[in-house]
């Protein structure tokens, strides 16, 4: 199927996967559109890589179907010319050199050697191509796999937690890389945990938990509806200060420690009005919800494995119910 | 690199790469499985072990009989190559595991069957290039030995079917045999299981059937006696166990049989199962 704009989509139906009694992929149904980078988010155990490989016919999925470009994976003849994916940096085997790895790879699908040579260059590995590729960091083994998914100069690129591993310079290379993949025009998913990551390389972003769709929203409606600012107050005071905010009709949240948190003033206005009042103030200051903490607050019904007697995730994280912004986000998709 | 990206999919912005779309075939699945065969040091290494297996203990067999003056005229000559190739096939079995089972080990599996999501092609391709490179090397190793051993012994010369089973024969045998423990790699999916699977194939009928002694058993005894991997090679060297049994070519279209039926049942997994 061609998408209005004539380009290659991935689409997924209704998929599910069951490993025994346990749901890995739960009915889920969204599309990776063409020219953009999408972020694939999702806690550890959320149903990502499950995804990607039943995305890429390694996995059969227990019901509901993958299309590219209205076809099954398996369907594509040189599939590395249309999708090119990193899974596992290690999906390579140890005993044999880069050059070999990817040389293999070409022949399957009959792409030019000469193309071996390139890519091996693009992710800057040239000097140790005849080098076994067991000896290689994680730094290195990431920069090969992702040679191999460019191995086809393909219009799709899938990656599977890129910046896993990697040091600062190592990140902002692969961000950097994928910010100018799509802007040739080609389609990039790419999978993590860490909301920050997205932040700086998605423009469109598809979250899931347990399996299951939570949100499917382009990157600046989420920080826009994220990035919720707050005031923060702390006062010797306290009651004194919840009567008269209840007064201004300010709800105020606490916050412990003795701190309380206000939606909808400024500070400015919060401060005149405990001067009028005549209320010490210990603190007012301007806050920012992190995305992190929207994003965890998101799949706080859903996390997997729970790290048990740590500390409590950031302020707003008890104001509001998770799944309702999830809900608002299912409602901007269908807009 | 740092050209600003297009969002929401702005229209007409299509990559589309200079590489040529060539339609890939099976011959493109062999060549990619003939780098990968070639450039990995297992396949070296049990090759060259076999390559000293096969030729030392066939010439020093060849010249212990020289140097103590044995009679070997009821023997044919090119049956002291048995030994060699008997060991020489678990080197064989081993290559033949690894080609398949070490994907799995590695986690190159999903490498490979994402770049060739035909998974029957997969498979085919690396039979034939497994079942080429074993057959080659075993018809060099076995023309080699056999030639010497005539020549240290120097007595009579076989013949023509003698040469031709002692050799082709017994390489199209070794070969089937890899292709055998190729096919149990891959339904097995991991190479250290798989390498005792064959080997406990190879030797348990022999072990078993020492110890079944009472005479309501001795047809099984016979039975595992006549159609044991060892006894199997011995008939095409004209020098079985036993004296029933298969004879002449037979042991080759039994072996034949079972790789078929094995590499069917590894197809039919290896499409239906998850990787």
């Amino acid at each position: 199927m061609r998408t209005p704009y004539g380009v290659r989509m991935i689409e997924l139906d209704g998929l599910t996967k069951h490993f025994g009694s346990k749901v890995a992929v739960d009915h889920l149904s969204f599309q990776v559109r063409p020219g953009m980078v999408t972020g694939f988010l999702g806690p550890n155990g959320a149903g990502k890589s499950t995804t990607m490989r039943m995305m890429l016919d390694l996995d059969n999925p227990t019901s509901g179907n993958v299309r590219i470009d209205g076809k099954r994976y398996r369907e594509l003849d040189e599939p590395l010319k249309y999708i090119g994916a990193l899974l596992d940096a290690k999906a390579m085997h140890g005993g044999r050199s880069a050059y070999n790895n990817l040389l293999c790879l070409a022949q399957a699908n009959r792409i030019p050697t000469a193309r071996v040579d390139q890519v091996l260059d693009v992710v800057g590995l040239t000097p140790v191509a005849r080098k076994k590729s067991k000896g290689f960091s994680l730094g290195m083994g990431q920069r090969l796999g992702i040679a191999s998914a460019l191995l086809g100069d393909p219009e799709i690129l899938m990656f599977d937690e890129p910046v896993n591993g990697l040091d600062p310079e190592g990140i902002h290379w692969i961000r950097n890389l994928m910010k100018s993949l799509a802007s040739e025009g080609r389609t990039i998913f790419v999978s993590s945990h860490l909301m920050s990551e997205m932040a700086l390389t998605a423009d469109h972003l598809i979250v899931i938990g347990q399996g299951k769709l939570l949100a499917d929203t382009s990157m600046a409606d989420f920080i826009h509806e994220n990035s919720r600012s707050f005031v923060r107050l702390r006062s010797p005071q306290r009651e004194r200060l919840r009567e008269v905010l209840r007064e201004s009709g300010l709800t105020a949240v606490e916050a412990g420690s003795g701190t309380v948190e206000i939606d909808g003033a400024t500070t400015e206005e919060l401060g005149e009005l405990a001067a009028r009042h005549q209320i010490t103030l210990h603190e007012l200051s301007s806050q920012r919800a992190s995305l992190e903490e929207a994003f965890m607050q998101m799949t706080a019904g859903s996390v997997e494995y729970h790290a048990h007697g740590t500390s409590h995730a950031g302020p707003p994280s008890d104001q509001q119910p998770g799944p309702q912004w999830g809900q608002s986000y299912q409602s901007d998709k269908g807009a | 690199m740092t050209t600003p990206y297009q969002h929401q999919g702005a229209p007409g912005a299509v990559y589309s790469s200079p590489i040529p779309i060539r339609r890939a075939h099976l011959g493109d699945a062999i060549a990619s499985e003939w780098t990968k065969i070639r450039s990995v040091r297992s396949t070296i290494w049990t090759l060259s072990v076999m390559a000293l297996l096969l030729v030392g203990i066939g010439l020093a067999v060849a010249a212990a009989i020289t140097t103590s003056d044995a009679n070997v005229e009821d023997q044919p000559i090119l049956s002291l190559g048995f030994f060699g190739v008997l060991l020489g096939s678990l080197c064989v079995m081993t290559l033949g595991v690894l080609t398949v089972a070490s994907e799995y080990g590695t986690g190159m599996i999903r490498t490979t069957l994402t770049a060739c999501p035909t998974r029957g092609r997969v498979l085919t391709a690396k039979a034939i290039v497994f079942f080429a490179l074993v057959f080659t090397v075993t018809l060099a190793l076995t023309l080699f030995v056999g030639v010497a051993q005539v020549a240290i012994i120097d007595q009579g010369s076989p013949t023509t079917q003698e040469w031709l089973r002692s050799t082709l024969g017994v390489s199209l045998y070794l070969a089937l045999l890899g292709l055998l423990s190729l096919a149990v790699g891959s339904m097995i999916r991991h190479s250290a299981g798989a390498i005792t699977i064959m080997i406990g194939l190879v030797l348990l009928p022999l072990v078993m059937a020492m110890f079944m002694f009472t005479e309501s058993l001795s047809w099984l005894q016979d039975a595992l006696l006549e159609y044991s991997i060892p006894s199997q090679l011995g008939v095409l060297y004209d020098n079985s166990v036993t004296q029933s049994g298969p004879m002449g070519w037979e042991p080759l279209w039994i072996m034949l049989g079972i790789a078929a039926v094995a590499l069917g049942a590894a197809y039919t997994m290896l499409n239906s199962r998850d990787v």
